[in-house]
């Protein structure tokens, strides 16, 4: 895992240095974090390499994970997808269910430090614990359009925060409490996004039997339907009607996702159409997405809603040309025909694919730009430097804070 | 014994504030209400976020009025307002005010012209946190030496936001050149660069290169 001064090669001294003024001014505080899962999915990934970067700027962090059975993330999950404003049936025996977890949490889960940082609706009701602390509610969910029922049950626990945080612009609403504008990052360090000798790319590609004198296509996410995989595979075979190439799907599944199995099952069952189609369910496996990201031509994210997209700002890192719908906080990461191309529809998606497949040049100045642009906006760095911030302004309500 | 020059850097973090605009005339309405924070973050954005590409567009409510509602005149009376002659946010918000107000007096249906659901104009409010540094200029050429690399936020700091948003009337470099070293000649050449025409890492050369000219160091 990288120490802060691994990074400067990167991003240079003065990042660096910025961090530890700020860190410098929170000495001798605590800061929990609590989530819902330790591993797969974007929040865990961040929190994984965030907690021990806090500390080594001298800053106690802790991390915790709430517990909850099945019928608890089933329920969370329908909350998720219902806050993404997708129709969903929910009932008060949904309501009932996400209490009585909560209650079990409230119980059994310690609470504690001079800043709790709660992730995401479904540890949401420990705020009940509040104390003369301070609370922060991270939302990593496209909130734009929400259903009202499950937004109306959230707003009981958020109006107790002291900040929430989204992660774009068009999730804010008028909220009685200050909300903050924080993206999510990737690290340059990680097993995930770091330079791959070719010897592995090659290696991964034998494993899973893919020939690469094809051009490759990829969408890296978990089986999930607001990923689309299967318009996925609509617009691959509208594509492969004129170029020869071939699609990868790979992806996992996570503990807090339930209907991840029923969509694999259904993509499965759609890509028997083409041998050309790559499904690959994986375990948690960096170097291996790594890999398959490097070995591919052109990555897609063509997703109907998205919290933020970390899969963009991961295929952008490593230069490669991206299409990606125009959902979330992809329009941060992506300027269209500047460092991408944005899309709205199957067909949209088609069309920019074959664009990019048959325009190499065009495709790689995309890639450029778009390396440097998470280089400056979305890396680790920036993204803690954020919290930083945000813990000091909780102390801090003025527009122009003097140290 | 002269008074130092000491010099501080800037961080800043985004604050939502859940106001949206999907017209002109919400745009001017809440332009009209808005924290001056607000003010600051849209006109002055682009200057950190984009800093190594010139020239850029000048200021969000700009971008957001040419190329997502469509007014490319107003777009373009808009991002050429020109922000160094105003001495305050203040007298910034009024300017911006009066282009739009002039703007849909004269083009009354430019009031009827809407964004789809997901373009709306989302305010943001700009919370900057400045920290002393550990630098510290006692003259001229120590001033140039340090300048030549102290951090970007740091030279954005003490041109941009001391003269607009703390309300100083001059940027603070030229305040204390002028002040302290008594070099008025210098102070005013310095007061008479336009700042917003320049990437930051050009901006640090030109600074320095007029300082190191300068009789003075």
């Amino acid at each position: 895992m990288g120490k802060l001064d691994d990074y400067i090669p990167i991003v240079g001294q003065a990042v660096i240095d910025d961090l530890r003024l700020a860190a410098e001014k929170l000495k001798g505080k605590t800061i929990q974090h609590v989530n819902s899962t330790a591993v797969g999915g974007g929040v865990a990934e961040i929190l994984n390499r965030m907690v021990p970067m806090l500390v080594e700027l001298g800053i106690d962090t802790k991390w915790d994970v709430i517990h909850g059975g099945m019928e608890f993330f089933s329920v969370t999950k329908k909350f998720h997808n219902a806050l993404h404003g997708k129709q969903e049936d929910i009932t008060q025996h949904d309501f009932d269910i996400f209490m009585d977890a909560t209650r079990a949490n409230i119980n059994n889960l310690e609470t504690r430090g001079d800043i709790v940082f709660i992730h995401d609706p479904q540890p949401i009701g420990l705020i009940s614990k509040k104390t003369d602390n301070k609370w922060v509610w991270r939302c990593h969910i496209d909130v734009s359009n929400p259903n009202l029922a499950v937004w109306r049950f959230l707003r009981d626990f958020i109006d107790k925060y002291d900040s929430v945080v989204f992660s774009a612009p068009s999730f804010s609403q008028k909220l009685p409490v200050r909300q903050f504008l924080i993206a999510p990052s990737i690290d340059p360090l990680s097993d995930k996004n770091k330079d791959l000798p070719q010897e592995t790319i090659n290696s991964v590609l034998n494993k899973y039997g893919i020939d690469n004198s094809k051009p490759i296509i990829t969408q890296i996410s978990r089986f999930d339907r607001l990923k689309d995989p299967v318009g996925v595979i609509d617009a691959f075979l509208m594509v492969k009607k004129h170029v020869d190439c071939q699609l990868i799907l790979a992806g996992g599944t996570a503990v807090d996702d339930p209907e991840s199995v029923e969509v694999f099952a259904e993509v499965k069952e759609k890509a028997k159409q083409d041998s050309d189609i790559h499904i690959l369910l994986m375990a948690q496996n960096d170097i291996e997405v790594n890999a398959l990201q490097r070995a591919s031509t052109v990555i897609i994210q063509k997703s109907l809603k998205e919290g933020f997209g970390l899969t963009v700002s991961e295929a952008l890192w490593k230069g490669k040309p991206v299409v990606a719908s125009a959902v979330g906080g992809i329009p941060l990461q992506i300027a269209h025909k500047y460092s991408g191309l944005l899309v709205h529809s199957v067909e949209g998606a088609a069309f920019a694919l074959k664009q990019l497949l048959n325009a190499p040049d065009y495709a790689r100045k995309l890639g450029e730009n778009g390396r440097e642009h998470i280089r400056n906006n979305f890396l680790l760095t920036r993204h803690l430097r954020d919290y930083l911030l945000l813990f000091l302004s909780l102390y801090h309500p003025e527009n122009v804070v003097f140290f | 014994m002269t008074e130092p020059f000491r010099f501080c850097t800037r961080l800043h973090l985004s604050e939502l504030t859940g106001v949206r605009a999907s017209t002109l005339s919400e745009l001017l309405e809440a332009i009209r209400t808005v924290s001056g924070a607000c003010i600051y973050h849209h006109t002055h954005r682009f200057l950190q976020q984009h800093q190594y590409l010139s020239p850029e567009p000048p200021n969000d409510f700009a971008y957001w009025v040419e190329n997502v509602l469509g007014e490319a005149r107003l777009g373009e009376k808009l991002a050429s307002i020109d922000v160094i002659q105003y001495p305050s946010l203040r007298s910034l918000r009024e300017k911006i005010i009066q282009v739009i107000e002039e703007y849909l007096q004269k083009n009354p249906s430019a009031a009827r012209r809407f964004v789809d659901p997901g373009a709306e104009f989302h305010f943001i409010k700009s919370i900057s946190f400045v920290f002393p540094t550990s630098y510290v200029a006692n003259d001229l050429k120590e001033l140039a030496d340090i300048l030549k690399k102290i951090t970007i936020d740091s030279i954005y700091y003490h041109v941009f936001e001391s003269r607009l948003r703390l309300e100083k009337g001059n940027n603070d470099l030229s305040l204390w050149i002028e002040n302290a070293i008594g070099d008025k000649s210098l102070a005013d050449r310095i007061t008479r660069l336009d700042p917003y025409t320049f990437t930051l890492e050009d901006l640090r050369k030109r600074l320095v290169t007029l300082i190191e000219r300068s009789k003075h160091t």
